[in-house]
């Protein structure tokens, strides 16, 4: 189970409160594959399809600009979505945190 | 008796402001989408319950919420809007190439008579269609695939298709506007487009006879009177009365012919109305006075409009989906500035009030009236 933190304006736009936790493929050694930044957001926009091009471009994936993630105090938003998540996101004792960067406005 | 619904979207969300028809008492709901900037919220005329908003933002991007039911709760559509075939390019503000990039849309034009199709124009500028409800959009793409697209330049405010005028009369014929492309006509529902520029003139461009690329900020049309726009330019109040084969300066004794929104009275297609803004650097009134210029001549003769105004120290702009009329009798004017003021007229102009003073800058404003 993945524990997913999305930032306020998403959390409303998908009408849930709290933590959203997901079932995915994985984790890391299944013949799923590991669980990558990918596999969660195809999770996340599976069950809240209205989440669809806010998070990532619908047909590059590529991250919005604005949009940063984070886990175990690691700043993620930078690495590759097929890289692994960490281990502790994985197992569900970290959340992987989605959040507007400061951009102010 | 009747009642009247105004739709404002602002920089933070979006309000809807209700009064029975004699429009004296209002009930303000909102923000919905706070924290959103939602550039154009509307409603279908064949149902006045149903209502479309364009919410965006910078950092989640572009979401469509649609409601059945006149606001009170709405629901996420479609948002995906897709350039179709080839992107191409377009010139940036230096003159190199850009390829197309979709960034949000700023206008949604509801059909005359089908509440689940719309067209929505979006920056960079396209022109979408929904016939679901919202639920899928599909480019027409001739619009952007015109031959001149590729010289066309984003004005100060991007690149955006921000006036979509159905053709009251000819269901095939449609109106838009881009900045700082120019007027097009398509006379076959979209499937081909003709400038209409002829006669506008730009001091910012080097050709004054351009095809393309005059800084159009707003057209309005009669219903009774389709062959007739009037156009607000970047500077300029312009009129034509075939369709934009040809234009005709307009302005008269305006104080400053500079400004956004242009609206026609719903009764009287010859009485037009401005709110002119000093210039394309000082987005305010002329003399800090809010003042709304009247036509009843269709341009050339204009009064100012200034009981229940600010008529000192207001230096607040009205952008071009800003402002707009009901159908009652009087007709009603309304518009929002950027100070967050919503004001209405409910005697075609000659008295003001204020509805609300405090809202986030004001995008849009629309007008429904409700059985």
């Amino acid at each position: 189970m993945i524990r997913v933190v999305l930032p306020a304006h998403l959390k409303n736009l998908a009408q849930v409160s709290g933590e959203v936790h997901l079932e995915v493929p994985g984790p890391v050694g299944d013949a799923a594959g590991p669980v990558t930044r990918g596999v969660v957001l195809d999770a996340l926009e599976e069950r809240y399809p209205m989440l669809l091009g806010t998070i990532r471009d619908r047909r590059t994936g590529q991250r919005r600009p604005f949009v940063r993630f984070y886990a175990c105090e690691e700043d993620l938003s930078n690495e590759s979505p097929d890289a692994p998540l960490p281990d502790r996101v994985v197992a569900g004792q970290e959340p992987f945190i989605i959040l507007g960067a400061m951009a102010g406005g | 008796m009747s009642g009247v619904r105004v739709l404002v979207g602002t920089r933070k969300g979006a309000f809807t402001l209700t009064s029975d028809g004699k429009r004296d008492e209002w009930t303000v709901d909102g923000p919905h989408f706070a924290g959103w900037e939602v550039y154009h919220m509307t409603g279908s005329p064949a149902d006045p319950d149903r209502l479309y908003a364009s919410q965006s933002g910078g950092w989640f991007g572009q979401v469509m919420p649609r409601s059945d039911d006149g606001g009170r709760t709405w629901s996420t559509v479609g948002n995906d809007f897709t350039y179709q075939g080839e992107v191409g390019e377009h010139l940036w503000y230096d003159g190199t190439p850009r390829p197309w990039e979709f960034k949000r849309i700023w206008h949604l034009e509801p059909s005359r008579d089908d509440p689940d199709t719309v067209y929505a124009g979006g920056e960079d500028a396209a022109l979408y269609v929904t016939r679901d409800g919202g639920q899928s959009w599909t480019e027409l793409t001739a619009l952007r695939q015109h031959k001149t697209a590729s010289t066309w330049q984003p004005g100060a405010g991007g690149l955006c298709l921000h006036t979509i005028i159905l053709d009251a009369v000819n269901p095939d014929r449609i109106f838009v506007a881009i900045s700082a492309a120019g007027a097009f006509r398509s006379d076959d529902a979209g499937a081909s487009w003709l400038p209409i520029n002829m006669g506008l003139r730009s001091g910012e461009i080097p050709d004054q006879d351009a095809e393309v690329g005059h800084c159009v900020h707003r057209i309005a049309q009669h219903p009774a009177r389709p062959d007739t726009l009037f156009m607000q330019k970047h500077w300029d109040v312009m009129r034509t009365d075939d369709a934009g084969g040809s234009w005709r300066e307009v302005s008269g004794n305006l104080p400053s012919d500079f400004g956004f929104p242009i609206a026609v009275h719903a009764h009287e297609p010859e009485t037009v109305y401005v709110v002119p803004i000093l210039s394309d650097s000082q987005h305010f009134p002329p003399e800090g006075k809010l003042r709304v210029y009247r036509s009843r001549t269709g341009g050339e003769q204009w009064e100012p409009l200034t009981e229940g105004l600010p008529q000192s120290d207001c230096y607040v702009n009205v952008y071009r989906d800003a402002m707009a009329v009901d159908t009652l009798d009087p007709c009603g004017i309304y518009f929002g500035t950027t100070g967050g003021q919503v004001y209405h007229s409910a005697d075609s102009g000659d008295t003001w009030a204020p509805i609300v003073r405090d809202l986030p800058a004001v995008l849009s404003v629309e007008a429904q009236v409700l059985p």
